[in-house]
């Protein structure tokens, strides 16, 4: 009986990746047959051989941890500022006044627009590449996190007082915790924005980075080499968002809106 | 006996010039339950508002134990119409919350005993979310009564309740009000509810909010709802509430509460 279900639940896994791994194969067939030239899309075992050949001399480890370098500081420079001004206007009244609508206007400024002033600015550096990170994840975190603590519950903030408690507990024990929910949604955004603009800012002026190493194996056709950086951005991506799901469902196991099903009460 | 709560002289104003109070003048002894009913605009809540510190009063005064207050005060606890329970808390924790000065030790035993007395003990580590209605609004008595407050105060606590369940939770905030006797002021639109748990009842007349008439309840306890005596009260509490809307209900549009 358990053999047959867990053979069920073997094929209901199975399942999905059926049609990805058959793709895969009358892709290798077709690159390995002629039918398909290398310069077009390489095999899929040309492509394995890249990731291993690379993997081997450093130069993938070298490039993926300058881009994760470059991702995260950018993230934690922009999202802080962002999280920063969205706690203090989302407070204070009077700075709501003087900074939102500032703000406002900015973000609607497509942040990939300013890369030539950029370049400009800041050559092509590290700074560059940091600095349109930080600008394009700063928005959506300043905007959820504002939106968050605009809209915690009057009714308990009112609870709080009650309590006795002052402005600086009241934040920490109600206000704070109430507006996570809309802050992580901020932050998944920001996760996303941080790897598009990376890309970008990457595949236009680098001398490292994932970026660079498509970009300049693109300039020796080398097909394979392209191709691995996409998958690598790819795997990056799902894994910033691998890792944003997990905290919110360990911050957020209250909520019903982000409880799992398996743990069902 | 010792007072309580003292009221002088209360009135609040609002800044566009609505006069939610104009004068009220209360004494509420020691251990005492009082009621406050009235129509709609009476300014009912905005009193237990004033009494619990979140609003300031424009004229008057009003005493905690002797203390002036002047914003919250630790003596005074409020319970919601709504549970207002945090949802990210569990429910041993949200009963904690007014305790955190407390050591570690010392709040959980404090919780255990509240949750004890609401019957919540098994829901200890349960969220807010997976409680009913009633149990949630057990949860929120709990967390005012486990700071132990001379004056409790009460905003429509079971008025959001189906009438079956406000009818337990009415006997059982007796049975919680017999540990500590804290002075319980509820301010109710339910004639039958103020008569149940209150030793005496006041009615205030609308705009400006003013005291009408203030009754006393001499039924002995446990009270029977279907007893010919309750019916008594009930006519004369519903005659004086009638009385306090009448002048007033032919200028204004807000006949609704007539109807109790």
């Amino acid at each position: 009986m358990s053999r047959a279900l867990s053979g069920r639940a073997l094929r209901r896994g199975l399942v999905p990746w059926l049609l990805p791994l058959a793709l895969l194969l009358g892709w290798e067939v077709a690159a390995k047959a002629g039918w398909l030239s290398a310069r077009v899309l390489p095999a899929p075992s040309d492509i394995a051989v890249a990731f291993w050949t690379t993997l081997k001399d450093g130069s993938l480890p070298h490039h993926v941890s300058i881009s994760a370098e470059r991702a995260f500081l950018g993230l934690v420079i922009g999202g802080g500022l962002g999280f920063a001004l969205g706690l203090i206007n989302g407070a204070l009244p009077v700075a709501e006044d003087i900074l939102d609508s500032s703000l406002q206007m900015l973000r609607n400024v497509p942040h990939l627009a300013i890369i030539p002033m950029v370049i400009l600015w800041f050559g092509i550096g590290e700074e560059a590449k940091v600095f349109l990170v930080a600008v394009g994840v700063l928005f959506p975190m300043y905007l959820n996190t504002f939106h968050g603590i605009r809209s915690v519950d009057r009714g308990l903030v009112e609870m709080g007082r009650v309590y006795g408690l002052g402005p600086v507990a009241l934040y920490l024990r109600v206000i704070l915790p109430g507006a996570l929910p809309a802050i992580l949604v901020g932050l998944r955004y920001a996760l996303g924005i941080m790897w598009l603009t990376l890309i970008v800012a990457e595949t236009i002026s680098a001398s490292s980075g994932i970026g660079y190493m498509t970009m300049n194996a693109r300039e020796f056709l080398q097909t394979d080499m392209v191709l691995l950086g996409i998958i690598v951005y790819a795997l990056l991506g799902k894994l910033a968002d691998i890792a944003s799901r997990w905290l919110e469902r360990r911050a957020l196991d209250w909520n019903p809106a982000y409880r799992t099903g398996l743990e069902a009460a | 006996m010792s007072v309580a709560l003292e009221i002088s002289g209360l009135a609040k104003t609002y800044p566009n010039g609505q006069r939610a109070l104009g004068g009220i003048d209360l004494t509420v002894p020691a251990g005492e339950i009082l009621a406050i009913v009235g129509g709609s605009g009476c300014g009912k809540s905005t009193l237990l508002r004033l009494i619990a510190g979140l609003e300031t009063p424009s004229a008057g005064l009003v005493r905690v134990g002797g203390d002036l207050v002047g914003g919250p005060h630790p003596a005074v606890g409020l319970v919601f119409q709504e549970p207002r329970l945090l949802p990210w808390l569990s429910v041993a924790d949200n009963v904690g919350f007014g305790l955190a000065a407390l050591a570690a030790g010392e709040r959980a035993a404090r919780v255990g005993t509240a949750l004890e007395r609401v019957g919540l003990t098994a829901h200890a580590n349960a969220w807010p979310r997976e409680l009913s209605g009633g149990q949630a609004q057990r949860a929120a008595l709990a967390r005012a009564l486990v700071t132990r407050p001379q004056v409790l105060l009460l905003d429509e606590p079971f008025s959001a309740l189906d009438a079956l369940t406000r009818t337990t939770l009415q006997d059982h905030l007796l049975e919680l009000w017999a540990f500590e006797r804290p002075t319980l002021v509820l301010v109710t639109h339910d004639i039958e509810e103020a008569l149940v748990l209150a030793d005496r009842v006041v009615t205030l007349r609308p705009r400006p909010g003013r005291v009408d008439d203030i009754q006393a309840v001499v039924l002995s306890r446990p009270r029977d709802r279907d007893s010919h005596n309750f019916e008594v009260h009930k006519r004369r509490l519903r005659a004086a509430l009638n009385q306090s809307l009448a002048p007033d209900t032919l200028a204004s549009d807000s006949l609704t509460a007539a109807a109790l």
